[in-house]
C-alpha cells in the first residue's frame, strides 16, 4: 500500500476546476516528482494534502487513514513536512530559531509526561530537558546542511540558495515520515542544483519519503523514481522516468499539439 | 503635591499591569485589539458588584474579576481569531460599545448611569487599603506588577514566546511547523484580557467607586498608545510608554492649567502618537528586543551540564 | 396578512423604516469595501470623513439660506451643500490616504491600522474642539410633512434617501463594471503588481477609490443629518455598523457592501420590534450579526470561501 494516496481528489476554486479527480500515490521510501505546465494544479494539490487548503471533493489518505479533514498543524504532526514555492521563513528570525520552530511540538522529552500542564507542575527542570532536546536536534539538522556558521544571522540575510537549504532543515526538524518540497531548484544555479540533488538523496537515504514539484527536467529525471505529470487539474500520466519522457501525452503537453 | 505625585504613579502601575497585557496580544503576537479598557471596565465592575452586592472578600473578587474578563476574552476570542486581524479590532471595538451598553442598561446589577460606590478597602494581615494612605497601596500594587511582569517575562522567554514571534512573522508557515496558531492566539488574548480584569479590579478598589463611562473606548486607545510609544514586543518599554502616557494626561493638572486645556487636547495627542509612531518610528521609543532564543539556550545548557 | 402578531400596516411602516437605515449604511459600506478591495485593510477614519464632509456640507447650507424660509432657493442651496459636502469628503479622503497609509503600504499589516484609528481620533476630536460637542439640527429643506398611505406613512426624506441611494448605488456599480476607469479599479484590487505593469497608474486609482468612496460618505452623513443630527461622533458608531454590513455582504464586494447594508437595517429595525430587543441595547444586534457572521461564514453572502494563497 502506497505511503500516502488521494482518492479523486477535486478542487475547485469559483467555476475553475484546480485539480480534477485525481489519484496521485506515493510509495514509501521513493522519491516522487510532480511535474507539469504552469498552472497545472500542482501546487494546488500539495496544499490540499497538507491541509493548507481543502478538497472540493475526494480525499487523501496517509498510512492508510484518511486525513483530509485535518488542518494544516495536525498535517505536520502525523508526519508530513513541506516547503514552498515562494520562500516562507521567519526572516526576521535567526537560523538557529527557524530550526528551532520547527522542532517546536517535537520538544518533548522521553522521559516527560504527554501533559504539558503535567510536565509544568513537576518544575521548570522539565522544561528544560525539553529545551536541551530542541537545542540539540536543532543543531544537527543545522550541521546536515552545513548551515552551523550561519546560525546567528537572520534568515533574511542569507543568499538565496542558502535559504532554500535552510527552509529544508526546518521542514526536516519537525521529524516526517514524508517530505514534499515546492520548486527547491528554483533560481538555483547549476552547481547549487548538483548539490541539491545530492542532499535530496541523502534525505530519502535517512528514511523520508520525498515528494518534490520541479520544473528543472534534469533534476527530475535524474533523481525521481516514479514521476506523475498533471496538465490542466488532471493527472495525464504517470511512471518511471524512462516512461515519462517517451509518453505522447507528456511531449503534447509540453510542446503543443502538433497539426499534422 | 507629593500626595498627588503619589496618586500618578499608582495609576501608572494599574495602568501599566492592563498595558503588560496588551502588549502580549499587540506586541508580541500582532492582533489588534481594541477593548482593553472594557476587560478592565468588566474588571472593575466584577470587583465593585462582588464586593458590595456579594460581600466578598477582595482577594477572591480580585480573581474572580480576572477570570470573569479572561472567559469574556475567550468567548470573543473564539470566533474571530481563526480569521484575519481586521476583524478581530472591528470585533473587539464593538465589544467594547456592547460592555459599555450593558453596564450602562443593566440597572439590576450595575445600577446604570450612577455607578457603584462605597467598595470597602482591600484587608491584609489585619491591615484594611484606603485611598487615603497611598504608600501601602503602592507597593501592594507594585508586587502585582513585578509578579506580571516576571510571568510575561518568563513566557516569552520559554518555547511559547518563539512560537509567538513565528506565528507574528507568518501564520502559515507556523501552521505547517506544527503550531496550532488558535489555540495561541486565544491563549494569548486571554491572558491580555485577565491582566486587564486584574488592573480594573485595582482600580474599583482604589478609587472605592465605578462610573460606567470611565471604560470607553478613548481608554482603549489610550493603553494601545503606551503600548505603540514604548515600543511593541517589548514589557519594559511597554512600562516606560505607560509612564509617559500617563505623565502627559496628568500634566495638565500637574501644572495646574487644566482649566485651559481642553481634553479633546489629550486625545488628539494620543491620535498624533499613533500615527506619528506608524510612520517615522515603528518600532517604538525603546524599540522591540529582538531575543535570540539560540544563545539563550546555549547558556543555559551549559550552566545545566556545569 | 399577520406575521408575528404584527399587522401588515405596521409590518409595511417597518419595511420602509428599515429600508431607509439601510440605505444609508449601504452607502457607507460601500467606501469601506471599496479601499478594503484595493489596499486590504479597514480605514477606521472612514466615519470621520462622513463627519467632517457633513459639517462642512452644514456649514454652507446655512450659510447660503434659512432653511425654515423654504421655497425652492432653499432646496438649490440644499443641493449646492450636499455637492460641497461630497468634494470636502473626497479632498480630505484622498488626503488621508497621501499623508497616513500610502508611506505604510510595505509596511506590517498592523501599522496602517494603527495609523487610520489615530487619524480617526485626531479628526473626531478636533471637531468637538472646532464645532462643539452639542449636536446641531440640520433642517430639512423641503416640508418633510409624512405622506400617508392606509396606515403606513413615509416622510419626503425617506423618499429621498431611498432614491438618492439607489441612484448613488446603481451610478457607482454601472462605473465599476462599464467604465475604463472601473475596469482599471477592478484590475488593481484583484493584483497590483500586475496592474501596474498593465500600465494603470496604481496612485491615482487608489486615490480615486478614497475619493468616491469618501464622497458617498458625505451623501450618507446629510441624509443622517437630516433624520437625527451633526455632531462630533456620529461617524463613529455609523461607521462602525456600516463596516458590519459590509463584512456582512463580504468585504472587498461592492454588491456586497449594498446588500449587508439593507439587510442590517432591516435586521434592526425587525429585531426590536418582533424579537423584542430593549431600544437600549438595538446597538448590539449588528455586533453579534458581525460574531454570527464570522462563525457561519466568515468571507460574507456573496463571497465563497476563500482561503490566502500559498
Amino acid at each position: 500500500m502506497p505511503l500516502l494516496y488521494t482518492k479523486n481528489l477535486r478542487r475547485e476554486f469559483g467555476g475553475v476546476i484546480a485539480v480534477s479527480d485525481v489519484n496521485f500515490e506515493v510509495m514509501k521510501n521513493s522519491i516522487t516528482g510532480l511535474i507539469g505546465p504552469n498552472g497545472a494544479g500542482k501546487t494546488t494539490l500539495f496544499n490540499n494534502i497538507t491541509g493548507l487548503d481543502f478538497p472540493t471533493k475526494g480525499n487523501v489518505f496517509f498510512k492508510g487513514e484518511d486525513i483530509t479533514e485535518l488542518p494544516a498543524y495536525k498535517i505536520t504532526r502525523i508526519g508530513i513536512a513541506r516547503t514552498f514555492q515562494n520562500i516562507r521563513l521567519f526572516r526576521e528570525m535567526t537560523v538557529f530559531e527557524n530550526v528551532m520552530i520547527g522542532r517546536h511540538f517535537r520538544g518533548n522529552h522521553p522521559k516527560l509526561s504527554r501533559n504539558r500542564l503535567v510536565n509544568f507542575a513537576l518544575g521548570m527542570v522539565n522544561l528544560k530537558m525539553e529545551e536541551k532536546d530542541i537545542y540539540e536536534n536543532s543543531i544537527k539538522w543545522l550541521d546536515f546542511f552545513n548551515l552551523l556558521p550561519f546560525r546567528d544571522e537572520y534568515a533574511k540575510n542569507l543568499p538565496y540558495g542558502r535559504q532554500r537549504e535552510l527552509e529544508i532543515a526546518r521542514a526536516l526538524a519537525t521529524e516526517p515520515d514524508l517530505l514534499f518540497l515546492d520548486e527547491p531548484a528554483a533560481g538555483m544555479n547549476p552547481q547549487e542544483t548538483e548539490e541539491l540533488m545530492a542532499t535530496i538523496r541523502k534525505i530519502r537515504d535517512l528514511g523520508v519519503t520525498v515528494v518534490l514539484i520541479e520544473h528543472d527536467m534534469k533534476l527530475v529525471m535524474n533523481i525521481c523514481d516514479t514521476i506523475t505529470v498533471l496538465n490542466y487539474g488532471q493527472k495525464i500520466a504517470e511512471g518511471t522516468p524512462g516512461q515519462i519522457q517517451n509518453n505522447k501525452d507528456v511531449i503534447e503537453a509540453y510542446l503543443g499539439k502538433s497539426d499534422d | 503635591m507629593l500626595d498627588f505625585i503619589l496618586l500618578i504613579v499608582i495609576y501608572i502601575i494599574i495602568y501599566s499591569i492592563s498595558s503588560l497585557g496588551l502588549n502580549l496580544i499587540v506586541g508580541y503576537t500582532g492582533m489588534l485589539s481594541l477593548c482593553q479598557a472594557a476587560f478592565m471596565g468588566i474588571g472593575a465592575y466584577s470587583t465593585a458588584v462582588l464586593m458590595t452586592a456579594g460581600h466578598m472578600d477582595f482577594w477572591l473578587a480580585l480573581l474572580s474579576s480576572g477570570a470573569i474578563a479572561a472567559l469574556c476574552g475567550i468567548l470573543i476570542g473564539i470566533p474571530t481569531l481563526r480569521l484575519r486581524g481586521d476583524y478581530l479590532a472591528i470585533a473587539t471595538l464593538g465589544f467594547g460599545e456592547i460592555v459599555k451598553n450593558v453596564i450602562l442598561n443593566w440597572d439590576s446589577v450595575t445600577k446604570g448611569p450612577m455607578g457603584i460606590n462605597g467598595i470597602p478597602g482591600p484587608s491584609l494581615f489585619g491591615y484594611t487599603f484606603t485611598s487615603m494612605e497611598k504608600l501601602p497601596w503602592l507597593f501592594l500594587l507594585l508586587f502585582f506588577l513585578a509578579a506580571t511582569y516576571m510571568l510575561i517575562r518568563v513566557m516569552i522567554r520559554s518555547r511559547v514566546g518563539r512560537a509567538l514571534e513565528a506565528i507574528r512573522e507568518d501564520e502559515i508557515a507556523a501552521s505547517a511547523m506544527g503550531i496550532n496558531i488558535a489555540k495561541y492566539k486565544v491563549g494569548v488574548f486571554t491572558t491580555g484580557a485577565f491582566c486587564g480584569g486584574l488592573a480594573g479590579s485595582f482600580f474599583a478598589a482604589y478609587s472605592q467607586s465605578v462610573a460606567p463611562l470611565t471604560f470607553d473606548f478613548m481608554m482603549s486607545i489610550m493603553i494601545l498608545c503606551m503600548v505603540v510609544l514604548g515600543g511593541l514586543g517589548n514589557s519594559f518599554a511597554t512600562v516606560i510608554g505607560t509612564v509617559l502616557i500617563v505623565i502627559a494626561s496628568e500634566l495638565p493638572r500637574l501644572l495646574g492649567i487644566s482649566h485651559i486645556i481642553p481634553a479633546q487636547m489629550n486625545q488628539i495627542l494620543f491620535g498624533f502618537i499613533l500615527v506619528f509612531m506608524m510612520i517615522y518610528r515603528p518600532q517604538g521609543i525603546i524599540g522591540r528586543i529582538k531575543l535570540n532564543y539560540g544563545k539563550m539556550m546555549k547558556d543555559e545548557i551549559l550552566h545545566m551540564e556545569r | 396578512m399577520d406575521l408575528f402578531n404584527i399587522p401588515a400596516n405596521e409590518l409595511i411602516q417597518h419595511l420602509i423604516n428599515g429600508l431607509t437605515l439601510g440605505a444609508i449604511y449601504s452607502l457607507i459600506a460601500l467606501g469601506y469595501t471599496m479601499v478594503y478591495g484595493i489596499l486590504k485593510f479597514i480605514n477606521f477614519a472612514h466615519g470621520e470623513i462622513l463627519m467632517l464632509g457633513t459639517y462642512s456640507g452644514y456649514f454652507l447650507y446655512y450659510m447660503l439660506c434659512d432653511p425654515t424660509k423654504g421655497g425652492s432657493y432653499v432646496i438649490i442651496a440644499f443641493a449646492v451643500s450636499l455637492l460641497f459636502a461630497m468634494i470636502i469628503s473626497a479632498i480630505l479622503g484622498i488626503t488621508i490616504e497621501r499623508i497616513a497609509y500610502k508611506p505604510l503600504r510595505k509596511a506590517p499589516r498592523l501599522a496602517p491600522l494603527l495609523s487610520a484609528i489615530g487619524v480617526s481620533i485626531i479628526l473626531m476630536n478636533l471637531a468637538s474642539l472646532m464645532f462643539g460637542t452639542k449636536s446641531k439640527k440640520f433642517d430639512y429643506p423641503f416640508d418633510n410633512t409624512p405622506i400617508h398611505f392606509g396606515d403606513a406613512s413615509i416622510t419626503p426624506n425617506q423618499i429621498m434617501i431611498l432614491v438618492v441611494g439607489l441612484i448613488m448605488m446603481v451610478s457607482l456599480k454601472l462605473f465599476v463594471d462599464r467604465s475604463r476607469l472601473g475596469k482599471a479599479m477592478r484590475a488593481t484590487s484583484e493584483n497590483q503588481a500586475v496592474a501596474a505593469l498593465m500600465g494603470i497608474n496604481v496612485n491615482s486609482i487608489i486615490s480615486l477609490t478614497f475619493a468616491i468612496g469618501s464622497a458617498l460618505a458625505a451623501v450618507a452623513g446629510i441624509l443622517i443629518a437630516m433624520e437625527f443630527k451633526v455632531y462630533p461622533t456620529m461617524g463613529q458608531l455609523a461607521g462602525l455598523k456600516a463596516f458590519i454590513a459590509a463584512v456582512v455582504g463580504g468585504i472587498g464586494n461592492i454588491t456586497g457592501a449594498m446588500v449587508g447594508g439593507i439587510l442590517l437595517g432591516l435586521l434592526e429595525t425587525f429585531g426590536v420590534v418582533i424579537i423584542g430587543i430593549p431600544q437600549g441595547l438595538k446597538d448590539t444586534i449588528a455586533f453579534s450579526v458581525l460574531i454570527i457572521i464570522l462563525l457561519v461564514k466568515p468571507s460574507g453572502l456573496l463571497i465563497k470561501n476563500r482561503r490566502e494563497k500559498v
